[in-house]
């Protein structure tokens, strides 16, 4: 006899029990912050999801009215907290793209380093976090072990460890420092004296090193594990079709097999940036996907984040490589109190969780007129929806999880 | 397609209902009258040379200067924008279309100007249109779920217009 269940309603059939809404959230554990679900369920099975969301808004737009843009900045690192780099710099090269400017190579060598950097600390809480949707909370132990070597040191970039207000409008902040003392977490890791001091890019060499040996290490955890496949491969599938149509970017797209990234596609204001560099843009289906997995389901959108993880290690060292022969300083001079001409941009950025756009209206004033963050996880939350329709409870936050959302984002 | 193309044909397919434009902004735009919307976003995703796929973002932008002072350099008539941001996979090409809207609708201070929804047209409107509605204000035509989506459903006006006062007080909460 066949254990699988075709479709799980027919079974509930003969054992029909009575509707029931259920308020998943806000403060649920694998809802990823304060996402509220109301869910109208039947016994196991959930026939409808309704999301509600709005319950960390912070007025960010308004209060971009209100500031110029050097001082919105750190009102973004708040969007996209495990991700504030990217959302520094989709926010920063908006507005150049609206003043003209031009920032030297050696920022933008900076800005792709620390970018990718941050991409890497983004996706490991991304597995992390959805490891433990799923019920197992090794890998989050391991993924968090990773991610604070990498949060020390941005810590010695530019003093923070999770709103860095880093990439600004000009360039960076602050240029890489000489001799800083190695990240405790490295120096237990690896075995060196914790009083070791050496330059920044040395100690990011020696994390990356020791980093990349550990890639299979998750794979044999989650990726590979049976436990793992039986809960994620098949489920939540996403069709091609769908995922344009409700405007899904970054993995939750490429996962359903759209080759998209803005990297090497987006604005040519944005893809210059990573001109010289070589890298491969994962895009399901893969041929390492167990049998049971299709193409969009939670599988292929988790390891879609994995591989991407490889991409930006391999980033990272080619920024590493060409930054000391790079021209140019770290931060060109900007006034706070420049005026912003009278014209609109609207620029998207790769960010971790998919395309981050930015919207400025400029109207002679050093305030921009009219500020808008689009989130990317606001629109791939937004297949909840129509994706958890007729699935077990049970099955709920795996789908959810799937999409790695962040709230502050969705909310701004 | 370069932006002047895309124009051209939406003013050849739809003629006096492309309204105007502005192709030498940093990113080209094309106004669309108000009544057919729907018809020019659906002829941009389906149409074989233009095939935009993806609404990048749909917001609005309210243009009004409350304070008198300033009023003379402002250089804009009240009115409220929704931009569309469309681009297209398969091309690789991008506009921006605008719908002009009065700020109130029949000059009535607090009744929202209309515009037909497009949520139709492409899954993610239905999302991106409530938030429009929540905090700039605009009325969506024909959108299945017109509700709030950031504020509660219960908050009085629409925080991104320009005169919007900051409440003193909601549900016993102290404002200021």
């Amino acid at each position: 006899m066949s254990l699988t269940i075709e479709d799980p309603r027919v079974v509930e059939f003969d054992v029909r029990t009575d509707e029931m809404l259920v308020n998943m959230g806000p403060q649920h554990p694998s809802t990823h912050g304060v996402l509220r679900l109301l869910l109208r369920t039947d016994g196991e099975i959930c026939y409808e999801v309704t999301p509600f969301i709005g319950y960390l808004h912070r007025c960010a737009e308004k209060i971009g009215e209100n500031l110029t843009p050097v001082q919105w900045v750190p009102y973004t690192d708040r969007m996209d907290y495990l991700a504030a780099m990217n959302m520094n710099l989709g926010m920063a090269l908006a507005a150049e793209k609206l003043l003209g400017m031009e920032v030297p190579e050696k920022a933008n060598c900076l800005r792709v380093m620390i970018g990718e950097l941050n991409r890497v600390a983004s996706h490991l809480v991304g597995m992390g976090a959805y490891g433990l949707d799923l019920g197992t909370f090794s890998p989050f132990l391991y993924a968090f072990r990773e991610r604070e070597i990498i949060l020390d040191l941005f810590e010695e970039v530019c003093g923070a460890r999770l709103t860095y207000s880093y990439i600004t409008v000009g360039g960076v902040t602050h240029d890489l420092p000489n001799q800083i003392p190695i990240p405790p977490g490295l120096a237990a890791l690896i075995g060196k004296s914790p009083n070791t001091k050496l330059s920044w890019m040395e100690a990011c060499t020696l994390f990356l090193d020791w980093l990349e040996k550990r890639i299979s290490e998750y794979h044999t955890l989650l990726t590979r594990n049976h436990i793992f496949i039986k809960r994620t491969a098949g489920l939540g599938v996403l069709t091609k079709e769908m995922a344009m149509d409700y405007g899904c970017t970054g993995p939750v797209l490429r996962g359903s097999g759209v080759d998209w990234d803005l990297r090497r596609d987006g604005d040519p204001f944005y893809t210059r940036m990573y001109q010289g560099y070589n890298f491969q843009i994962p895009v399901a289906p893969f041929k390492e996907a167990p049998n049971e997995a299709l193409l969009g389901d939670n599988w292929c959108r988790f390891y879609v984040r994995m591989m991407e993880v490889v991409q930006s290690i391999s980033l990272v060292r080619q920024a590493m490589a060409k930054y000391p022969t790079t021209t140019g300083t770290y931060r060109m001079p900007h006034k706070m109190t420049t005026k912003l001409p009278k014209n609109e941009v609207y620029l998207e950025t790769e960010a971790p969780r998919g395309a981050m756009g930015f919207y400025f209206v400029g109207n002679g004033d050093a305030n921009p007129y009219r500020a808008r963050a689009k989130s990317s996880c606001f629109c791939n939350l937004s297949i909840t929806e129509p994706m958890c329709e007729g699935v077990l409870l049970a099955d709920i936050p795996a789908i959810v999880g799937s999409l790695d959302i962040v709230m502050g984002e969705i909310d701004r | 397609m370069t932006a002047e193309q895309i124009q051209a044909l939406l003013q050849e397919r739809f003629g006096d209902k492309i309204t105007g434009g502005n192709m030498q902004a940093i990113d080209p735009w094309v106004e669309v009258s108000p009544s057919a919307i729907v018809d020019v976003c659906r002829f941009a995703k389906t149409d074989s040379r233009l095939l935009m796929e993806h609404l990048n973002d749909l917001t609005g932008v309210d243009y009004f200067e409350p304070d008198a002072a300033k009023q003379k350099n402002f250089g804009h008539q009240p009115h409220v924008e929704v931009v569309y941001h469309l681009s297209s996979y398969t091309h690789k090409h991008k506009i921006t279309l605008k719908v002009i809207l009065p700020r109130w609708q029949n000059d009535k201070a607090g009744e929202l100007p209309e515009v037909p929804s497009v949520s139709g047209v492409w899954g993610i409107a239905n999302w991106h249109e409530r938030e429009c509605y929540d905090l700039v204000g605009v009325k969506f035509l024909g959108h299945p779920n017109h509700t709030r989506i950031l504020c509660d459903d219960d908050w009085v006006g629409h925080p991104l217009r320009k005169d919007y006062e900051f409440p003193l007080e909601f549900q016993g909460i102290r404002g200021k």
